[in-house]
């Protein structure tokens, strides 16, 4: 059974802001489709009442107090960036 | 042996003796990398000058009458995907080839805190993902006991460059087997602490749950006394365990009588080659040998490692790697008139195809109608694996299996079949899974002429274990091949 | 035909809370100044920063939680949010999806008449984003060929105030966000400012006919950034959708923006309600285990609140309800109103002043009663002089300015001035004697009958002497003098 199909490569690529050629979309379709059908003999494991686990540790409350530290620089914060104006980074017209 | 080969703790015996400064340490490392490097690739960036003049004040400090420090003036290689400030951290991908942190990892501020000189940026591959080092936007990193194979993956350049006297030693991190794996081809020891002993501040992250630090080193000694460094508390990774270090050199001792050892017959099976098994099998001997029990035990929800981790991992990744953008840093297609073409474009061209793999498919399973039967459904069947090691644990002081079912297969071998490559790390990936500790020791040549590698896996925190029966079983193999590079 | 139809509003509010710093890193909250100053690898979302959680910002939101009478979830934890937006450093925000602080409180509305209460489905915490400057004439994103982004805002603590779809107005909605917005300024953890963005809110809303039940398709209004738009924007969005059904047609569930210039609603791209978000929980953090002393704790620093202040003044100092609201809705005054029930026994008086001419000053200089110059001890002594005649009102409302202005003592500004009301007789006497003669006419008059004539002779007497002669003596004095 086909569980990717080049609609699913197109809309999940536009979640991930990926694009594709037309040819390339058809064999990413194909690899995903055998990995995912690899992976998903999870499904055949039996998980009744069995947790979720997110966290490995049995770590809880990690805060922070609210105390300031030192920012970086206006220069170190823009520094990378592929292009800036006015102290800020700038990017193409919002579509 | 020549310098180059050394150990940390040879070198710094030297050094006390004032037999060595530490500025000839670094000049016979680059006087290596010069002479292997072309056949190799195992770096991204030297850092030949600054190293050369660290080297020069370390030997003042030293002969000012300073205490001669663990890894004080070691040339240290460190993977591309942590963070140096003010030093290119390319994570070997296109989309960050100019990007400069801003500041440094806490592993790195540790290190710089011992007076450590950092050789450069080692070669891995992109984003971590890839268990042959095929996946570098800037080249393949070659095996150095046979170029025209693979040196593993994702730490390939770290592990190439300890086993060709590149480095003294190296930092790596480690997913699903990116150090273990890679030091497991190379013939080099590789450690994977338990999850949140060192610190992921400063680690660009692949799969946050998975991801930890580790040392590549020439033996277990050395990898000892590099954990006394890296691990410890880090109030900047929320993940990161409060609890005392204890002094990881202190269980090196060739003592392992009674220790109760099992191994996992699902690591055993089929797609394990017949050298890589009997490897083991010789070592079950000497185990055995020395007093220790060793019983095989099964843990049957290892059957679905690849994968849980195959979902969890890309569905971590597709999220961390959100932020490669355009926007702040990194490479960005300047010709886009719209945002969302600048976005597109940007990743198009800056990710390759093994990370875009990724993202697709971890934003597939995340995404609505399918979160269920993937992400959450591997969560639940990740506590099953890890309700498997706790029980083996009941039982057993440490676990050993290969550490990778073959050894260094042939470059371009496995490349077009991603489902083929991602079995290379079916050994390695549990332990992940779990958050356990586990280290990967030289057992042996194949043939002669491949290294393969042993996998000691212990209990959460139970680094003791792993580092007393690896250092017994590196005795007893007494593995001292090197390259003929 | 319009009474056939009700309205049905959810509101989802974003209040900024105003800690130290942000969220999840150790930068300071901006307010306005040079862009991208307070940042770090955290909040500009650099490869390898990792968030730590500020616990201030728990604490902040668990006590909203509990002033909106919600339940604390014992165990929370944080979510991802997967969506692209040059404003979000990481592209994904950190946020509480299904474990989220506090949920199943409620707050009620005085609406006059009756008392609409509200229920609150959940409270909880996220982070903000940065700050988009649209370049181009207008400032509007789609005119605009570039934007620039500046994350001084990036990691602001937000806590997200989400009712049930309770609401039956546009009134309601107001009147809901004022008294929200009260008591959140009463907690002291957000400056709730609607102007700089701190309060924010979107509603949802669709229309029935009255009597039903069931809840038709609903729109998500965004851009209602003033009580003022919050209340217009939801009128016109009710008379919209009756409109739609009225014609036939079905309202269609889509996100609109509210353009303050025309007073409408318009419909956002399509696109962007496409949205999956992807959440899952967030591996860099651990959960929030909520103890029961720590709730405790939180809920020891949760003041009177507004309405509960209100019936106590009404019944301690016998306010009237509007005044004792007045005063109970914020805190600066109540306080201050207080502080001077120690000083003063009127508290009537005391009402009356801070309630007319101290507000109309404050809101002249566009200040707080908390930055004020004028003492509670200093206003009572006024007053005090008031009562005992030596200066009159109208003198008062001077004297009172100089004490706003200078902060100085009432007694000494009446002393430096000299505008202690005169009472000695004698002295009116002469004055009122020159008067009369200086002005036969309005004295003719009034001994004609033409009572009007005595308030021109007393005038001429005030002014005479600067409007420091006691009104009531005047008057007597004359009527004695003329008849």
């Amino acid at each position: 059974m086909e569980r990717i199909s080049k609609d699913d490569v197109k809309r999940v690529a536009e979640l991930a802001e990926l694009e594709f050629g037309e040819k390339d979309i058809e064999k990413i379709a194909s690899q995903l489709d055998r990995i995912l059908d690899h992976v998903a003999n999870v499904g055949s494991a039996n998980t009744e009442g069995i947790p979720p686990t997110s966290h490995i540790l049995d770590i809880k409350n990690v805060f922070r107090e609210d105390m300031a530290e030192e920012s970086v620089t206006q220069e170190s914060a823009l520094k990378n960036a592929p292009d800036e104006a006015n102290d800020g980074f700038k990017v193409p017209k919002i579509d | 042996m020549e310098i180059h080969y050394l150990t940390a703790h040879q070198l710094k015996d030297r050094l006390e003796k004032g037999q060595i400064s530490c500025t000839e340490i670094v000049k016979s490392i680059y006087l290596r990398i010069e002479e292997v490097e072309d056949r190799l690739n195992s770096y991204i960036r030297l850092e030949k000058e600054s190293a050369l003049s660290r080297a020069g004040e370390v030997d003042k400090l030293i002969s000012a009458g300073s205490d001669i420090e663990d890894f004080m003036g070691m040339p240290v290689a460190v993977k591309d995907n942590i963070c140096t400030k003010n030093i290119t951290t390319t994570c070997a991908s296109r989309i960050l080839e100019n990007y400069i942190p801003i500041y440094n990892a806490t592993v790195i501020d540790r290190l710089e805190s011992r007076n450590y000189i950092l050789a450069g940026k080692a070669n891995m591959d992109e984003f971590a993902m890839g268990s042959s080092n095929e996946n570098s936007y800037f080249g393949t990193v070659k095996n150095p006991w046979d170029t025209d194979r693979v040196p593993g993956g994702s730490s390939g350049g770290p592990a190439a460059c300890v086993a060709a006297g590149e480095a003294v030693c190296s930092l790596g991190s480690d997913t699903g087997g990116s150090i273990r794996q890679p030091a497991s081809l190379c013939g080099v020891v590789g450690f994977k602490p338990t999850y949140g002993m060192v610190s992921r501040y400063g680690l660009v992250a692949f799969a946050s749950s998975l991801d930890q630090i580790g040392p590549i080193t020439r033996d277990v000694e050395d990898c000892a006394a590099m954990l006394n460094i890296i691990c410890g508390h880090d109030r900047k990774d929320s993940t990161s365990i409060n609890m005392e270090v204890p002094d990881y050199k202190s269980f090196l001792k060739a003592d392992i009588k009674d220790m109760r050892i099992g191994v996992p017959k699902e690591l055993m099976v089929e797609g394990i080659d017949r050298e890589v098994k009997e490897a083991v099998y010789r070592t079950i001997k000497l185990v055995e040998d020395m007093g220790g029990i060793v019983e095989e035990i099964s843990l049957p929800n290892l059957e679905y490692a690849l994968s849980v981790y195959y979902i969890i991992a890309p569905s971590e990744a597709s999220s961390n790697l959100s932020r490669f953008d355009g926007v702040r840093y990194g490479y960005r297609n300047v010709e886009a008139e719209s945002l969302r073409e600048m976005y597109r474009r940007s990743r198009a061209e800056g990710f390759g195809d093994e990370v875009k793999r990724r993202i697709m498919i971890g934003a597939y399973c995340l995404s609505a109608g399918y979160y269920d039967a993937y992400y959450e459904k591997a969560q639940r069947v990740r506590t099953l694996i890890i309700n498997d090691f706790k029980k083996a644990f009941k039982k057993f002081d440490v676990l050993i299996s290969p550490t990778s079912p073959t050894t260094a297969f042939k470059i371009g071998e496995k490349i077009e079949d991603p489902l083929t490559m991602y079995l290379s790390d079916i050994c390695t990936i549990p332990v992940n899974l779990a958050g356990l500790p586990a280290i990967s020791i030289p057992a042996g040549l194949s043939g002669g002429k491949l290294p393969i590698g042993l996998q000691i896996i212990g209990n959460v925190l139970r680094e003791d274990n792993v580092l007393k029966v690896a250092y017994s079983l590196e005795k007893a193999i007494g593995f001292t091949c090197r390259p003929g590079l | 035909m319009k009474n056939e139809y009700e309205p049905v509003i959810g509101l989802e509010t974003h209040v900024e809370l105003y800690t130290n710093t942000k969220m999840f890193c150790g930068c300071r909250l901006s307010f306005g100044e040079e862009k991208n100053i307070y940042t770090c690898p955290v909040c500009l979302g650099h490869p390898g920063s990792l968030p730590v959680i500020n616990k201030k910002a728990i604490e902040y939101a668990a006590k909203i939680a509990l002033a909106l009478n919600c339940k604390i979830k014992r165990y929370t934890i944080f979510h991802r949010k997967n969506y692209f937006y040059p404003d979000m450093p990481k592209n994904y925000q950190i946020s509480q999806y299904n474990l989220p602080l506090g949920v199943g409180g409620y707050l009620d509305v005085d609406m006059g008449a009756y008392i609409r209460r509200v229920r609150i489905t959940r409270v909880h915490m996220e982070e903000d984003t940065g700050k988009l400057l649209h370049k181009g004439t207008t400032g509007r994103i789609s005119e605009s060929e570039a934007s620039i982004v500046d994350f001084n805002r990036a990691g602001t603590p937000l806590i997200e105030v989400v009712t049930e779809p309770d609401i039956r107005s546009p009134g309601e909605a107001k009147e809901y966000m004022i008294i929200l917005r009260n008591l959140i300024l009463f907690l002291d953890v957000s400056n709730c400012s609607m102007e700089e963005g701190s309060l924010r809110c979107d509603a949802n809303v669709s229309v029935r006919k009255t009597g039903e039940d069931k809840i038709g398709t609903k729109t998500e209004i965004k851009n209602l950034n003033s009580f003022k738009f919050l209340q217009k924007g939801l009128e016109y969005e009710f008379k919209r959708q009756i409109k739609v059904l009225e014609a036939g047609g079905e309202v269609i569930q889509q996100t609109r923006h509210y353009d303050s210039k025309t007073g409408t609603t318009k419909v956002l791209r399509s696109k962007e309600e496409a949205h999956d978000y992807r959440y899952f929980p967030e591996p860099d953090l651990v959960p929030i285990y909520i103890e029961d002393k720590m709730i405790e704790d939180i809920r020891k620093t949760i003041p009177e609140l507004p309405s509960v202040k209100a019936k106590r003044f009404e019944k301690q100092y016998g306010l009237l309800k509007h005044d004792s609201s007045f005063l109970a809705n914020n805190r600066d005054l109540a306080d201050y109103f207080e502080q001077c029930c120690r000083y003063y026994n009127n508290a009537k008086n005391i009402a009356k002043w801070i309630m007319s001419n101290f507000s109309a000053l404050l809101n002249k200089e566009k200040m707080t009663i908390k930055d004020s110059r004028v003492t509670p001890e200093n206003l009572c002594k006024m007053m005090e002089i008031i009562d005992k005649g030596k200066i009159s009102s109208k003198i008062a409302k001077l004297v009172f300015e100089e004490m706003f202005s200078t902060g100085k003592n009432p007694q000494k500004i009446i002393e430096d001035r000299g505008l202690e009301q005169i009472s000695d007789e004698g002295l009116l006497e002469v004055i009122i004697e020159d008067v009369i003669k200086d002005n036969p006419g309005p004295v003719e008059q009034f001994k004609e009958g033409k009572d009007k004539a005595i308030g021109f002779l007393i005038g001429r007497v005030m002014a005479k002497t600067k409007g420091k002669a006691n009104p009531g003596m005047v008057n007597e004095i004359i009527i004695k003098k003329l008849s």
